[in-house]
Formats: structure tokens, sequence, C-alpha cells
């Protein structure tokens, strides 16, 4: 080591130039050109992936829209002590405001103001409506001789929440608390304690579908990987065709399946298992929701424990049984600790995957199997409270990172397969 | 794994229960994609197996599903032409077609740039390509409607395809990197200093070597824009019909058996495609010497 550290100063190329710059240099040569290559895929990915998610996440803490429709508003309201009803001022600056605002921005305001206390989008509605008459002061006895909802001091303190141009409440919306008037964390109300027991129910499906695929998966994994290549490459397809098909497709069979006069009912009906009458509730339900996932899900299993069963040599397990274990034991002793790896990708895989499952739990779950996708997609597109439903869906992101973080040190990201 | 001569009756019976288990799962796996192929020729609007159907009496068989499907159905002596299901099938082949192109590529590029042995940031960058491959559809889907929304890409077909191109790359970068696996740099070194320049080596050498992983890699990428629903339905516009977006609609609405047929003709696809790239695979395979065991 010494000696090449002591002697590369002299060691001179052709040019004249020391042999460790110039090697230096041409490695930098072809790190730029290997990075040129990746570039334009880099490229791509930031504008239509990342910064779309970025922008999710930046959603899911902004209040700015609100400061936009009132900002003088909340000017005067920061000057107010919190004590009895704020100054005529404060009453005056948001009569003014709200009379001279567009229909448009004070109706999303409003909306956001409700998220705080409810009550204040119908107060502005009303209000609104009645401020035309109205031109000059006091204002403050007015507007309550115009709604009671003016006097009270809740929906004044309400607002404080909103002065700041980001929030957290989103975030604490997203699991079931909330800030009361006073800015203080607080529970939600019992009847509106929904996403708690929605989350619980998301890491149960997940577990429960990673749990069977492991059941369903392993032995099917060990079969593939240790039956001679031709009548490996057959079964292979079993798994790889439903991994080609389409999803919607799966899902469609699964409701053929297990509904009330579907193929399954009609069986154990025809069996004389169960009565006519009462077939078995099988759709719409978590019950459904487990059974499609695993089945859609089992391929994710099947190829990573298939890849890592292959590498075991089979002569590990002939060696136990020469040096008389039994058959149980060996495989307990020597195959499954060596299978170890493929377990962990299998299930980190497959729970990765479901854990943010969308599709099927709308179509086949019901009511009782809706998961946190749903809860994003019904926030996105029905309530439109796009805070809450970027707060879902960054809570739902970092518990991904987390797990394919640790997906990419224990397996490496590399090493994903298919087929 | 055969048997041994020797095995005790209890191994015996342990390896029979075994090979049952796995059937059982097999069949799992299996059975429901092929329940919906003779469903689709029933003449029930249900998806049930009616009694004369499986008695297999003519008049419980029927095509009027696939009539519909294509855009002739009859409702009493009019004819009504409604053709959701080809135009759908006329956008998800255009939106699919160009998403793979530009996704395989870029992906190929990609995975040219990864394999090379300096390449910095290796492990960091792989993640992040392979990203929209792991992040759920509907937080992907609702991070782009926000975005798409501001930058007016939201109700075009370029939102759409953009959308399913990011979606597909991840697909590509990963079989193409899997067959640069074991890539014998030296046949680079030798195109070169036969005097071939870097487009020469790159048409004449690399593209033939890498071109099963390539084509594998494009046809995930198609299948994974031809199934996708999510985002069309948050992105896309009500007219931007796609064929999962008109099944979706169909399940939810108006639970028609034409969803059967177009489920069978995509298990038709499936198994195309999956012919296609297990040939593929293999081709590769011999082509870089990895024996089969």
């Amino acid at each position: 080591m010494n000696h090449s550290q002591s002697s590369a100063g002299l060691i001179l190329t052709t040019d004249g130039i020391p042999l460790k710059i110039s090697l230096k240099k041409a490695e930098r040569v072809n790190k730029i050109r290997a990075f040129l290559l990746v570039s334009p895929l880099l490229i791509f990915i930031l504008v239509t992936f990342l910064i779309p998610i970025g922008d999710m996440l930046a959603r899911s803490i902004d209040d700015r829209q609100i400061n936009t429709v009132f900002p003088k508003t909340f000017e005067v309201y920061k000057k107010w002590d919190r004590q009895g009803l704020p100054s005529e001022e404060v009453y005056k600056t948001m009569f003014f405001e709200l009379k001279n605002s567009e229909g448009y921005s004070v109706g999303k305001a409003s909306t956001r103001m409700n998220y705080s206390k409810s009550g204040w989008k119908s107060l502005l509605k009303k209000s609104k409506r009645k401020f035309k008459k109205i031109e000059e002061g006091p204002f403050k006895e007015k507007m309550i001789a115009i709604d009671k909802k003016w006097g009270d001091r809740e929906y004044w303190l309400a607002l404080g929440q909103m002065v700041d141009p980001t929030t957290m409440g989103y975030y604490l919306n997203a699991v079931d608390l909330k800030y009361d008037s006073n800015k203080n964390i607080v529970q939600q109300k019992e009847n509106r304690r929904i996403y708690n027991k929605t989350w619980i129910k998301t890491f149960k499906v997940s577990v429960l579908v990673t749990l069977f695929c492991l059941l369903l998966g392993y032995p099917i994994s060990y079969l593939l990987a240790t039956l001679p290549m031709k009548y490996s490459n057959l079964l292979m397809i079993c798994v790889l065709l439903p991994f080609w098909t389409s999803l919607l497709v799966r899902t469609v069979a699964w409701m053929v399946m297990l509904q009330q006069k579907g193929v399954f009912n009609n069986l154990m009906v025809m069996a004389g298992l169960i009565a006519d009458e009462n077939r078995w509730q099988l759709m719409y339900n978590q019950t459904a929701v487990v059974i499609v996932m695993t089945q859609i899900l089992l391929p994710f299993m099947v190829l990573p424990l298939y890849s890592v069963m292959k590498t075991i040599s089979p002569t590990y397990m002939r060696a136990a049984l020469n040096l008389g274990a039994s058959p149980l034991h060996a495989f307990y002793k020597i195959y499954m600790p060596n299978s170890i790896p493929g377990v962990s990708a299998g299930c980190l895989l497959v729970f990765i995957l479901a854990i943010g499952y969308y599709i099927t739990p709308e179509l086949v779950g019901g009511k009782d199997g809706q998961m946190v996708g749903n809860w994003i997609a019904y926030h996105l597109k029905t309530t439109l409270n796009w805070g809450l439903c970027a707060a879902l869906g960054a809570i739902l992101l970092a518990m991904m990172t987390a797990l394919y973080w640790a997906y990419n040190k224990i397996v490496g990201i590399e090493n994903i397969k298919l087929g | 794994m055969a048997l041994p001569a020797y095995a005790t009756t209890g191994q015996r019976i342990g390896y029979y229960s075994f090979l049952t288990y796995c059937a059982l799962v097999f069949f799992f796996l299996i059975a429901p994609i092929f329940i919906i192929l003779p469903l689709s020729f029933s003449a029930s609007p249900f998806f049930e197996f009616t009694r004369e159907f499986m008695n297999f009496e003519p008049e419980a068989w029927s095509l009027r599903w696939y009539r519909q499907m294509v855009g002739i159905s009859s409702i009493g002596d009019t004819t009504v032409v409604s053709n959701k299901w080809m135009l759908g099938t006329r956008n998800s082949f255009f939106i699919g077609i160009i998403a793979t192109l530009l996704a395989t590529a870029l992906g190929t590029v990609a995975a040219l740039g990864l394999s090379r042995p300096h390449m910095p940031f290796k492990a960091v960058l792989m993640a992040i390509l392979i990203s929209p491959m792991i992040v759920p559809l509907i937080i992907t889907a609702a991070g782009m409607f926000f975005f798409y929304s501001k930058i007016g890409l939201t109700h075009t077909y370029l939102g759409l395809i953009l959308a399913h191109t990011a979606l597909g790359t991840p697909f590509v970068v990963i079989t193409v990197t899997a067959t640069l696996t074991g890539f014998d740099t030296n046949l680079i070194r030798a195109s070169q200093s036969l005097g071939a320049d870097t487009m020469r080596t790159f048409f004449k050498v690399i593209m033939p070597l890498i071109l099963p992983g390539v084509i594998s890699g494009g046809l995930f990428a198609f299948i994974t824009s031809f199934d996708e629903v999510v985002i069309v339905m948050f992105v896309g516009s009500v007219e931007q019909i796609t064929i999962p977006k008109q099944m979706w609609a169909g399940l939810r609405q108006e639970t028609s058996p034409v969803i059967l047929c177009m489920a069978t003709c995509l298990v038709a696809l499936s198994i195309a495609l999956l012919t296609t790239v297990e040939m593929l695979r293999r081709r590769s395979e011999r082509l870089r010497g990895i024996k089969q065991r």
C-alpha cells in the first residue's frame, strides 16, 4: 500500500500528467457519461411524478386559501385578546371583505372554515346575501341582528386556527384529533372518529393478506423450485398468468365467484352443505377484500420466494437427511433458514402493495371493507376536502417510504424480478 | 423432488397431501380467470350460471353481449349502436402504445447508464426510478390531479400519456437492467476498436443483445397502461373512456355481461403477452449463455 502511494506521484502518462490524476479524470468522464444516460428519465420522473407528489405533500399543510379571502380581517383579528367578543373594527373589516368578495372564493373559504367549526358555511352564505342592504355601521350590532352566530365567541375563536398560512389541522383530522377553539389538540367527537378505525382496518387487512399469501405461496414456491424445469415452467404459467391479467378482470371474476348467486354459493347449495335461503354473504365485506387481494397479490409473494429457493442447493437437504435428520426436521433446520431472504422480500412487497390498495376494496369491500385508499379517493372526488385527502396520502406515503427503505436495505431494489 | 422408494407411509401421506395443497393453491390462482370465459357466452343478463346454461340449451348460449361490445345491439326491432367499448379500446391502445414507446426509450437509456460500473449514487437513483411502481396508485393519482390541474394537463391525452409513461418506466428499467447483468463489456470495446462509432455500436452490438429485455419491459409497460384505471378516472375527463374505465363504470352502475366479454378478450391478450415474454426470456438466457437447470 505504502509503496504504491509513494510511487503514484512519480508514474507519468505519456502526456506528462501523473497517472492518478489522469485516471481520476477518465473516471469522472465515465461518471458524467453514465449520469447523462440516466438524466432524461430522472428529469421525466421528477416532473411527471415526484413534483406532483411533492405538490400533494405541500397541500396537506397549506392553509393560505382562506387568508387570501379575508386578509385584512386576519390582520385586525390578531390584535384581539380573545376575551369577550372582538372589537367593532374586526366586525367592520369582516363585513366589507365579505361584502366585496367574489361568491366563488367565499364558497371555498367557508368550506375551509366549516372544517374548524361547522355552521360557518351557512352563516357566511346567509350574511353575504343580507349584507347588500346594509351601508353603514354600527356593524357589530347589525351583524348579530342578522344571525346570532356573529355574537357567539366560539365562532370567532375558531377563526384563530386559520390565521397562520400553514396548519397541522389536516394531519390531526387524519388521526381523529382536532384543534379546539383555544388551539389545544383534542379528540374528535365520538361519532366522527373514523380514521383510526380505518388505519387499523387497513393494517389488519394488509397483515392478513400478507399472511395468507405466505401460507399459500411458500409451498408452491417450494414445489416450483424443486420440480424439474420442464414441469416447473408449465406450473409457473399458473403464477404468471394472473400477474399479467388485468386487475379489473380478476376482480370481476371474483364477483362472479363470490356473489350470493355466484359459483361458490351455487356449488355449496348443490352439494347440500348450505340451504338455498341462507347463502353465505361473501361479497361486499372485509372477507371478500382479503380473499380477492390474496389471490391478486399471491404472484408477488411467489416470485421472490421462488428466486431465492432456486438458489438453495438440493445437496444441503440431502446432506441433512443423510446425517439422520427426519425430512421435517431437515426442512425446519436447513431449508427454512435458507429461504428467509425470500420470505422477507415477498412479505414486504405484498404488504407494501396491499396497504395502498384502492380498486379492489372499492369494488368488493362494501361499506365494511373500505381502506385508507378509499377515503383518499372519497375526499378527492366527493367531499373535495383536499387538505385531508393530502394528509391521509402523506401519512400513507410516509409508511410506504419506511417499508420501501427497509425493502431496499434487506433485499436491494435492483433485485426486484418480474417473472 | 420425487419421493424415494424407501419412504414410509407417513412420508407418503405427507407428500401427497402437500401435492394436493399445492394443486388447490394453483386452482385458487387460476380458476377465477377461466370461470368468466364460458359465462361471457351466456344469454342471461346476470353474472350467473343458470340451469339452462349448464344443460347446454341452445337459447341459453348467445353471442349477444359480444355483439353489444363491438357496438351492435338490438332492443326490439331497432338496432342501437353504442360504441363506448370500441371507443375505449381505441383510446386504450392509443394511450398505451405511445406511453409504451416513450417509457421504453427513456427506460432503456437509463438502464444502460445504471448498469455502467462508474454510476454514482446508483442505489438512490434506482430507488427513485422504481418508485412509481411502489407508490400506491391512489396517491399518485391525487398528486397528479392536483399538479396537472395547475398546469392544465388534466382532461388531456397528453396528461394521461405522461402519467402512464411514468408508471411504465420502472418495468423497463428493471427488465433491461436484468438483461444487462453479465453483459460482456468487451464486446463494446471490440466494436469500438474495430472502428464503429457510439451509435453504430449501440444499434449493432448492444441493442441485439438487450432486445429481449427491452421488449419484455415494453410489454410490461403496455399492460400497466392498458390496465390502469385510477389515474384515468381522476386525471382524465368523462369523455376519455378507456377499457378499464368502462369496465369500472360497468361494474359500479349497469352491471352488464359485456364486461365479461371484454374480460375474456383481455385474458386472451394477457395470454398472448405472457407467451411472448416467456419466449423472449428464454431467448435472452440462451443468448447470454445462462443454462437452464
